[in-house]
């Protein structure tokens, strides 16, 4: 297994955000955890890159114990995240910001290989990159942000809400780049609020609420399942 | 005009030593949004630090007065940099999830600690720095002499702020600093090590405002344990004028101010130099809130 969560909690303060949630993520799966806005899928994702300390619980990849290594011992692991809002750097050129996402890898061929291959995934990346990431529109900056975290050549990447905020199409795109991505051999964790669509990608998914894994199948039970359609897919279509 | 050529050096002089001081106050602002107040005292340990090491040292006769200077203006910013180190660890680490309040609380502690640490070793009176260090030459630049020390100065921090331009635009650590003051939590998504990163800039802040500590000994020749507030305060002054949190910001409000003051002392009045100075300041916020150069600070909300 490739990332095995155990019984994670997290606290912020004195308040428990993750109740002693189970996540296991296999060698080239894309996984979608969903759940409505304060869940808890945001947190999950910052405990598993190292932003958050955890209060109990273990995050496991390929057996070691990942929540006993500071954040940029984990992005060295082959842990990189896409975070929620993009959190591009707008005042750094697109060119910046994803030589940043290369910032723990020294060697410049694999550097310019894994640039070479973003700027195939996404060539208006290539267009755009002396540009500041601000002046980027949102879908754009949706894709630097995936692009970044691709240069630190991810085993594991974390989306968290990539849809977010975006015209349809745009959302199309995006996600079949992410299956692109999957497919040359990187495993994928998708967080979404957009069900239906993460539901069509991911192979296997989970659902939040408040702080607690509700429901873990593969993602065609999901997507016929009446709780789910009910809860999360607006009903039945 | 060569009253107004001496005013004109003499103020770009100036202005470089309140823009190396300046950069300290921008960069440590640019990463933790915190005001160190205990900079300006740490300008005055690079003055006091490079007092005594000239004269226990006297390494401008061992190895001549220019190499000897500079190997002294090395070991004073490597000296004030650990300490800026120290008294991040000390005075700043223990409060960063604490509210901004006590941190400024903190920093005016330091300040105090400082100062009389400095009293306390050196006494209260003003030291001097031995005469004659450096050639007390005057050259002459089209027909208008100007002391050699003056350009040197200029040279000098013209010099440390372009490094430091470079250093921060094109290196990758420099990539790194400028990404964890703009969003600390990505920065560390990227596998930066963002403790590392203040070190870091509580190294190089302090290490220039070291620098300048011994420039202004070896310009003026006396120096005082106070001297930390005045310099502090204009620095920090020309680091807002050229808005704080940005590195060119500081760079230009310096010389800026340095050349406002030494003019305005000229053609307006001695005694209302620092009036000025301070009335200029309000005159550009006023129009530029964010200071000259500032919008980039404003943007990254
Ligand atoms: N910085 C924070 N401080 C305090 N509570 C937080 C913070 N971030 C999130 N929370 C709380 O933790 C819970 C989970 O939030 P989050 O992980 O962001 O949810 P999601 O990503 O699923 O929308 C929510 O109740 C939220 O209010
Ligand atoms: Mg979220």
């Amino acid at each position: 297994m490739l990332l095995e969560i155990k019984n994670l909690r997290v606290k912020y303060g004195n308040v428990e955000a993750l109740h002693g949630i189970n996540i296991r993520v296999e060698e080239g799966e894309i996984v979608t955890i969903l759940g409505a806005n304060g869940a808890g899928k945001s947190t999950t994702l910052n405990a598993i890159c190292g932003l958050m300390k955890i209060s109990g619980g273990e995050i496991l990849f390929r057996g070691s114990p990942l929540h006993k290594m500071p954040a940029d011992q984990i992005v060295k692991e082959g842990i990189t995240q896409s975070p929620e809002g993009r959190r591009v750097f707008g005042t750094l050129t697109v060119r910046e910001n994803l030589n940043l996402g290369a910032f723990t890898i020294n060697d410049p061929r694999k550097n310019k290989k894994n640039l070479d291959w973003i700027f195939r995934l996404f060539p208006r990346l290539e267009e755009r990159s002396g540009q500041l990431a601000g002046t980027l529109s949102g879908g754009e900056q949706q894709m630097l942000a995936i692009g970044r975290a691709l240069m630190g050549q991810p085993r594991i990447l974390l989306l968290d809400e990539p849809s977010l905020g975006l015209a349809p199409i745009l959302v199309k795109t995006i996600f079949d780049t992410v299956k692109e991505i999957n497919k040359s051999g990187v495993t994928v964790v998708l967080v979404e609020q957009n069900a239906r669509v993460a539901l069509k990608l991911a192979h296997r998914g989970y659902v939040m609420e408040v702080g607690n894994i509700v429901m873990e199948d593969s993602a065609a039970s999901l997507l016929s399942n009446p709780d789910v359609q009910n809860a999360y897919l607006g009903g039945k279509k | 005009m060569e009253f107004f050529f001496q005013q004109l050096t003499n103020g770009l002089a100036i202005g470089g030593i309140y823009a190396l001081i300046a950069l300290g106050y921008t960069m440590v602002y640019g990463v933790l949004k915190l005001i160190n107040f205990a900079h300006g005292d740490l300008f005055t340990m690079g003055a006091y630090l490079g007092l005594t090491l000239l004269t226990s040292l006297a390494l401008h006769q061992h190895l001549g007065a220019f190499p000897g200077v500079i190997v002294l203006a090395v070991m004073v910013m490597g000296l004030v940099g650990i300490i800026g180190i120290l008294l991040d660890q000390a005075a700043y680490r223990p409060l960063r999830e604490s509210p901004r309040l006590s941190a400024v609380v903190s920093a005016l502690g330091a300040s105090i600690f400082f100062q009389n640490l400095v009293m306390m070793v050196y006494g209260a009176k003003y030291q001097y720095y031995p005469k004659n260090i450096l050639p007390k030459t005057v050259i002459t630049i089209m027909g208008l002499p100007i002391p050699l020390m003056r350009i040197l100065i200029l040279l000098t921090s013209v010099f440390m702020m372009v490094a430091l331009y470079l250093f921060i635009q094109k290196s990758k650590v420099g990539t790194a600093i400028r990404a964890a003051a703009i969003d600390q939590g990505a920065a560390r998504l990227m596998g930066i090590n963002v403790n590392r990163v203040i070190m870091l800039v509580f190294f190089i802040g302090p290490a220039l405002g070291g620098a300048a500590g011994l420039m202004v000994g070896l310009y003026y020749g006396q120096i005082n344990f106070t001297m930390g507030w005045v310099y502090g305060l204009k620095a920090f002054t020309a680091a807002i004028l050229g808005g704080i949190g940005n590195i060119p910001g500081a760079m230009v409000g310096g010389i800026l101010l340095g050349l406002i003051e030494s003019l305005g002392a000229a053609y307006i009045s001695l005694a209302w130099k620092d009036a000025i100075a301070f009335c200029v300041l309000i005159a550009i916020l006023i129009v530029r809130p964010t200071g000259l150069l500032g919008e980039r600070v404003a943007e990254k909300i």
